[in-house]
């Protein structure tokens, strides 16, 4: 084969350098943020391990002293008396509780809202409803805890005749306005992409509007659904500002939503400033939260595979 | 229909109409009570004027150290992460296990809580980074390696990071595959079919996916409270190293903080109501874009 | 008549599957070569390899030779955007881009800094003649060009095409959406270009083929069964599947 000549000016010669350095820039952007990401797992690993493995935290504490009860029997959080107390137990029943309450109030009216609209609402309806969710999602968490405080907690300390100002069932409301926009949008997408010849389908055999919505297009946005209630559920249990303005931030060993708590995320919050860098008591703290972040994480995980498996499912569906 | 039917689907559908009503109500409520006490206190002198202890004086340096962090977080984060997605959806190999990979530890970081990246923040800008920084150029006086406003700024950024790219990459996604094979056909060069027909089209939805992202980040207090915020300064910050006034910050503090809640409530009112004033200023700016980029897809 | 654009055992698989093999045939200067046969042939990889447009697919590997002007395509290190502006290309479905008229076909002389106002003002008469569409558009070059009707934006698609000024034309099932008049129009417009290109054209309308091309090759399930001077291989087809998909036996 004759080799075409070298100048032949489809032969390329000289690279385009700006193009190279724009690509060049992008490409950097991208490893910065695969870098950050990658920093984000080390760092707060980092501060957590020496909890796991470092002889001179272990002095002061270890898990198991954390899970165990203490000499006296109880578990208690005070990490900064005389003999430090680490018990994980008040803060993980501080977290549950207000979790519970939060979801218990936001999964119905979410999930309710989500099929009132993507089945029953009339299309003018949809559009004020759609932009009043996206009103509450953008209000910042503290101003939630801020009224949280300042009003629910007045309302709900007098309707329900509470010795504690500030409890689980306040600061439970506060958090469920901060899972409640989460949980509308995953389960409202999950029923509105359920195909519209399921409902017509059901609609002929005879079922009337709500029995179609029950029996029909619930059950074949369940994974959406389900998926809304796990990524709210991430949602509640990592909130902080609202649980550390509403909740009292007492750490007791208690499920009763009537009275004051301390959630993991608060606990974090309030103690992490005052703390001495490489203590005990700031491993400790790091602990806590790298148990927040693979919590949260993996709820999401769920929560992300479940949504799609729900798209797959109807999309093969809808194309047999 | 039955009676009992006919009873049973207007109970249903009641209470999910119910539903919808109860959330409609609480945002109203709450809305409602912030604008109703948020603006008895309001006044020009209020923004403009420094504050004299928790009852008196305005909130300036609050307000000004949320603009000075939000812009100086919206800088360092945004254009890195827009750039990171246009790599992933542009240049990298769409069926690369490590593209997947990125992908998946973004869409999910972005439901980590807010307080996580603060530890992260003082980990690793503060203790780590800024400690680093002093050691190496300030022969280890404490410089850097404390609570400022660029590392409660470069927090928020990686804060707001994975939000930025996921957005920017389902805006870059929406862009038909066709349109970049008519670019290549024309002799465009990669990055110019990225910069004559990608961006183009998805400016709108990159947009107001990275100001949504960034007025997330801006209500934020979590990240901030051990990375660089300050319940009173004297002084506006002017340097990088400076802690700073924040309005959620400012809020969280005489919120819990304040001996005599009567008294402060006016100001704490206002307070809220500026701050929410702000957020939705740009969620609303997102919002009309938005607006636009449909109406324009619509005629096409 | 010089040889243009030459395949040597020329094949592409993707993944392990083979979508062509084995291809060998000629394109020469200023002719109007047609490729025909039943879909899934690789009438359409074999377009998309010749300007490297296929190199967007992952996990695609090529065999044999593709030479453009004596250059091996997949060999040389090749200016693939030069390449993808001598070797324009034409979609099946019209592909306007968002924005007018104007700036659709100013597409290719911008993306090479060729901006300068009068300049595109006369390559878009120029183009738009030439697609025989200026008489239909020359008062509303402002409009976008998604408002145009099907026929009228893939006549616009080949005037894009033409402001690259290229050597060859691609063109892929150019017709397939379009009404007879729009084809016609089109066809219209090929045979005059052939003057000054070189058109190479997948249809699988064997009707157009006979119409307007000089050679046709005959594709058949990734294998080149037949190339031929259009007027033979339509009344005296060497091979038996010809005559058969040219009657409409199959495909």
């Amino acid at each position: 084969m004759p080799s075409p000549p070298s100048d032949h000016p489809l032969i390329r010669r000289n690279p385009r350098l700006a193009e190279k350095a724009i690509e060049a820039a992008i490409r950097l952007s991208a490893f910065f943020v695969i870098a950050a990401l990658a920093l984000i797992f080390i760092f707060i690993a980092r501060e957590a391990v020496p909890l796991l493995t470092s002889a001179e935290v272990h002095e002061e504490v270890t898990v198991s002293r954390m899970v165990a009860p203490l000499p006296n029997g109880k578990f208690s959080w005070q990490p900064v008396s005389t003999v430090p107390k680490y018990s994980l137990l008040p803060l993980l029943a501080g977290t549950l509780k207000v979790t519970l309450v939060a979801l218990l109030i936001a999964l119905p009216l979410a999930v309710g809202a989500a099929i009132f609209t993507s089945e029953f609402a009339p299309p003018g309806l949809r559009e004020v409803i759609k932009p009043v969710i996206e009103l509450l999602a953008g209000i910042p968490s503290v101003v939630i805890g801020f009224f949280a405080l300042m009003v629910v907690a007045t309302w709900v300390q007098e309707a329900f005749g509470l010795v504690y100002r500030l409890n689980a069932i306040t600061a439970g409301i506060g958090l469920s306005l901060a899972v409640i926009p989460i949980v509308y949008t995953v389960a409202e997408d999950a029923l509105s992409a359920v195909p519209q010849s399921f409902r017509d389908g059901s609609l002929a055999l005879g079922a009337n509007r709500w029995q179609t919505a029950w029996r029909v297009v619930l059950p074949a946005a369940m994974p959406g659904v389900m998926a809304a209630g796990v990524l709210g559920f991430g949602r509640a249990i990592g909130e902080t500002m609202i649980v550390l303005m509403a909740s009292g931030n007492a750490a007791i060993s208690s499920l009763d939503p009537r009275e004051s708590f301390r959630s993991i995320s608060a606990t974090i919050a309030a103690e992490l400033g005052e703390v001495v860098h490489g203590s005990a008591h700031y491993h400790v703290l790091f602990f806590l939260g790298a148990l927040l972040f693979v919590i949260t994480f993996l709820l999401n995980l769920a929560g992300h595979a479940w949504a799609a498996r729900l798209r797959t499912r109807l999309e093969g569906g809808g194309r047999r | 229909m039955t009676g009992r039917t006919r009873a049973a689907a207007l109970g249903f559908t009641g209470l999910t109409g119910l539903a919808c009503l109860l959330i409609v109500a609480m945002t109203a409520v709450v809305l409602g009570n912030i604008a109703l006490h948020g603006t008895e206190r309001l006044s020009w002198e209020f923004l403009s004027e420094s504050p004299r202890q928790m009852t008196h004086g305005g909130i300036f340096p609050a307000i000004f150290g949320t603009f000075a962090l939000v812009l100086l977080m919206t800088v360092a984060g945004v254009p890195v992460g827009v750039a990171a997605a246009i790599y992933l959806q542009e240049y990298a190999r769409q069926d690369s296990k490590a593209v997947l990979a990125v992908r998946l530890a973004l869409e999910n970081l972005a439901g980590v809580p807010a307080i996580v990246f603060g530890l992260f923040g003082l980990g690793f800008f503060i203790q780590f980074t800024g400690r680093g920084i002093d050691r190496l150029f300030f022969s280890g006086e404490l410089t850097f390696g404390q609570p400022c406003i660029l590392w409660a700024a470069l927090t928020l950024a990686v804060l707001t990071l994975p939000t930025v790219v996921v957005a920017t990459e389902e805006a870059l996604r929406a862009v038909p595959r066709a349109y970049r094979e008519a670019a290549y056909a024309a002799g465009a060069t990669r990055w110019q079919v990225v910069r004559y027909v990608v961006l183009p089209q998805s400016i709108g939805g990159i947009l107001t996916g990275t100001i949504l992202a960034v007025s997330r980040g801006a209500g934020e207090v979590a990240p901030i409270l051990f990375t660089g915020a300050a319940y009173f300064l004297p002084q506006l910050p002017d340097r990088l190293n400076d802690q700073f006034m924040e309005l959620g910050y400012h809020i969280y503090v005489m919120t819990t903080q304040s001996p005599d809640v009567e008294a402060t409530r006016p100001v704490l009112y206002a307070t809220v109501f500026v701050l929410l004033a702000l957020t939705f200023a740009l969620n609303f700016v997102a919002v009309l874009i938005r607006a636009r980029v449909r109406a324009r897809l619509r005629a096409a | 008549m010089t040889v243009r654009i030459e395949a040597r055992s020329f094949g592409v698989r993707y993944r392990a599957a083979p979508a062509l093999k084995d291809i060998s045939l000629e394109v020469r200067s200023n002719e109007i070569f047609a490729i025909i046969g039943p879909a899934g042939g690789g009438k359409t990889t074999f377009l998309r390899s010749l300007n490297r447009i296929n190199d967007l697919v992952p996990e695609r590997s090529i065999e044999g030779a593709l030479l453009f002007d004596g250059i091996d395509l997949y060999r040389v290190p090749v200016d693939i955007p030069e390449l993808r502006r001598r070797l324009g290309m034409v979609f099946a479905v019209p592909v306007p881009l968002p924005g007018s008229i104007y700036d659709n076909i100013a597409l290719g002389p911008r993306l090479r800094g060729g901006g300068r106002r009068a300049d595109l003002d006369a390559v878009v008469e120029r183009t738009l003649r030439a697609a025989t569409l200026w008489d239909e558009v020359k008062d509303r070059l402002s409009l976008s060009a998604l408002r145009l009707s099907g026929g009228q934006q893939q006549r616009l698609c080949l005037a894009r095409t033409l402001a690259l000024d290229p050597d060859v034309l691609l063109l892929d099932e150019p017709c397939s959406g379009l009404d007879p008049i729009s084809t016609a129009k089109i066809e219209e417009a090929l045979t005059e270009l052939k003057a000054r290109v070189t058109v190479v054209l997948v249809t699988n309308n064997v009707m157009q083929a006979s119409r307007i091309s000089d050679r046709t090759a005959f594709f058949l399930q990734g294998e080149l069964v037949e190339v031929s001077e259009t007027r033979r291989l339509f009344t005296n087809p060497s091979d038996r599947r010809t005559l058969e998909y040219i009657s409409g036996r199959f495909g």
